[in-house]
């Protein structure tokens, strides 16, 4: 086959709760390669950070999990909770948004990333703190062999990532899930890590999600992009096809709700009305319709399939964009 | 009061904390605002921008009198806020409002939309029951919400976008001059922003609202911004019509906060922000010599370290504080080799030519 590293199909999650379920995730679809990056951007209850916590195994007990994950060619949906982990556990990490609660405030830097190293595999205590060194340069942070010995309230926010990411590295994982990773950075933090995660991708040939909220930061960095509304895969494309030919009017209306550089100031920003639909109150239809530009009758009766309309480009619209369209 | 001058005006202002090590023994004082100049004529948005702990939220609230700064002057109207006590300083402040970026944070979850939007017109005394109701009615049909349908709902059923708006139509009760808006949109989704962007755009433009605009996001602040003003570190960088700031950015700080904005364009050249800027910012405790700027920056020579440049303006109304400006030929540093070799010397180098007294005029 090809060289997914893994493949997500028909993938749904519901959660059950009193008097309802809600499913944040519906039949999503999507792979990942080796050495390749895809970018899941979707708005809060988008179903972008449920898929990947699904992935992970990191979802509470009420969420029921159906489709499947294929991690490496083996099914993770249905295997039992231990083997699950096992197997995820030396391939797949991620790094979360908020490093301050990823780390243990009580515990040196070296402590836990040591900790890391000696979970995934039998290494002395010696080889593991080289290999803590190791990681923490690769990672790039400054004085790495004195950093050993700090606490994470002694590092930056940034500097924090960096150790989250060397943490995450020390599996040597082949899929990198990063959930908004850099969204509680500064600005030039974010682009310095992120530049940081695409060089230690390509150098480690690594397999890369990143989960955002951010089509800016898709643009700059992955190599495909899955646009997520309403726990529904909308719009995917290779990264710039899909931003030169968008269908989906939920990516153009993203798209164009970014203020940009170029524009002067003071320019009115195309937004679109209303908020994301309740998803515990399941409507028929096209989940955009009653903030859609291009909506008609048919969308709010008929759910418009997620298909391949053109080459390597997905999209469940009824009504797709033109090239030229701008809301 | 005078009408003609600047709505605000800020000069030398100073805001500093101690900071105290175990058993309260003082270890350092964080410069969180220093020295810092700025005018802001009436309709105008200034836009500031900087990362975390830059000082662009401290110099909000010392603006605000909450906490007093150290030192400098806040002209209000011509008035200087900063010797205004007790009832005249409350009126003063009435006319100046401020949005903060977390709005379930800011407000009270027991109270009713209605209520909170209310509570400026009561805590002012501002007019009967009546009236105040018809306020609260018009501000909240000002900022987007059906006051029938959102009145006596609480906090906790709104979405993001629509506390923000409650959040907006209470700084508008009192009718004030200036509202200060502190990351009022950084954390609002995409779509949602866009929309409160917009609302913020028509409010001022109906009820000529004077705006101070803090974000960190250089993109976002140009939608809106007149002017903009970059800190680092305490300091006031970079100051300058919008156009102009972001076509040629002088300050090199400036610089790498817009090569680090994500382009929503792929097939954009993208420079590596490596080249732009390295590691983090210093802490404010003990800043760098010279241009607090020095250690990050890719155009630093040795001058930098020993001799703090002032802000000087560069191109129309464009201010930057840099010995080696990036977009314009600069004249080359003023200070003389003996100031340098004074300044290596441990003697601190008086900073050359002050800050200009009004920006912006």
């Amino acid at each position: 086959m090809s060289e997914a590293v893994l493949e997500v199909e028909n993938l749904r999650v519901d959660f059950r709760q009193p008097g309802q379920l809600v499913r944040a995730v519906d039949g999503l679809t999507y792979s990942v390669d080796r050495a390749q990056t895809v970018a899941v951007i979707g708005e809060s209850g988008s179903g972008k950070t449920v898929s990947s916590r699904a992935i992970m195994g990191l979802l509470p007990p009420t969420a029921r999990v159906t489709g499947s994950i294929r991690f490496d060619d083996v099914e993770m949906v249905g295997l039992p909770e231990k083997v699950m982990r096992e197997h995820r556990g030396r391939g797949v990490a991620m790094v979360f948004q908020d490093p301050t609660r990823s780390l243990n405030p009580t515990m040196r830097i070296g402590a836990q990333i040591r900790e890391a190293i000696q979970t995934h595999g039998e290494v002395s205590r010696a080889a593991a703190r080289d290999r803590a060194i190791e990681l923490l340069e690769l990672v790039r942070l400054p004085a790495a062999r004195e950093r050993l010995e700090q606490y994470p309230h002694q590092l930056s926010g940034g500097m924090r990532q960096r150790v989250m990411i060397a943490i995450a590295l020390a599996a040597e994982p082949k899929l990198l899930i990063a959930d908004e990773a850099t969204t509680a950075l500064d600005v030039t933090t974010q682009a310095q890590i992120m530049e940081l995660l695409r060089d230690l991708q390509q150098r480690l040939g690594m397999a890369l999600i990143m989960i955002s909220h951010d089509l800016g930061l898709a643009a700059s960095f992955a190599d495909e992009v899955v646009v997520m509304y309403a726990g529904r895969a909308v719009e995917r494309a290779p990264t710039r096809k899909l931003f030169a030919h968008v269908r989906m009017p939920y990516t153009r209306a993203l798209l164009d709700a970014i203020p940009r550089l170029e524009n002067a100031s003071h320019t009115r920003l195309a937004a679109v009305p209303g908020q994301p639909p309740n998803l515990a109150l399941r409507e028929l239809g096209c989940p955009f319709t009653p903030r859609c530009p291009n909506a008609t009758d048919h969308c709010a009766e008929h759910e418009p399939a997620f298909e391949e309309h053109e080459p390597d480009h997905l999209w469940a619209c009824w009504h797709p964009c033109s090239d030229e369209a701008r809301l | 009061m005078s009408t003609d001058g600047p709505l605000l005006d800020v000069h030398h202002l100073v805001q500093e904390f101690e900071v105290r090590a175990q058993g309260g023994v003082r270890s350092g004082v964080v410069q969180a605002v220093s020295d810092i100049s700025f005018a802001l004529e009436k309709g105008e948005t200034l836009g500031l921008v900087g990362e975390t702990g830059s000082g662009k939220s401290t110099l909000a609230r010392a603006i605000l009198q909450a906490p007093r700064p150290k030192a400098g002057e806040v002209l209000f109207e011509g008035v200087d806020l900063v010797k205004l006590k007790g009832r005249d300083l409350l009126r003063a402040r009435r006319q100046m409002q401020m949005v903060f970026q977390d709005p379930f944070g800011s407000l009270d979850p027991k109270w009713s939309v209605a209520r909170i939007v209310e509570e400026p017109l009561i805590a002012f005394r501002t007019g009967a029951r009546p009236e105040r109701r018809r306020r609260v009615t018009e501000v909240l049909d000002r900022v987007g919400l059906d006051p029938e349908r959102y009145g006596d709902r609480r906090p906790r059923s709104l979405s993001g976008g629509q506390a923000q708006r409650v959040a907006i139509a209470r700084a508008l009760a009192l009718d004030p001059a200036l509202i200060i808006y502190d990351e009022a949109v950084s954390s609002l989704d995409v779509l949602i922003r866009a929309q409160v962007l917009n609302l913020l755009e028509r409010l001022r433009s109906e009820l000529s609202l004077t705006y101070l605009f803090i974000a960190h996001d250089l993109a976002l602040v140009k939608q809106v911004s007149d002017r903009v003003a970059v800190m680092y570190l305490g300091k006031l960088v970079e100051i300058g019509p919008a156009e102009s700031l972001y076509r040629e950015p002088l300050h090199p700080y400036t610089v790498a906060l817009l090569a680090s904005i994500p382009n929503p364009d792929p097939a954009a050249p993208r420079a590596p922000v490596a080249k732009t800027i390295r590691g983090e910012p210093p802490s404010p405790i003990d800043p760098p010599s010279g241009c607090r700027f020095r250690t990050r920056c890719p155009r630093a020579q040795d001058v930098c370290a020993a001799v703090e440049p002032p802000l000087r303006r560069l191109a129309d109304r464009h201010y930057a504080a840099c010995h080696f400006p990036v977009a314009v030929d600069a004249p080359a540093p003023e200070a003389s080799a003996q100031e340098v070799a004074r300044a290596q010397s441990g003697v601190v180098a008086p900073a050359a030519g002050r800050t200009p007294h009004q920006l912006g005029n």
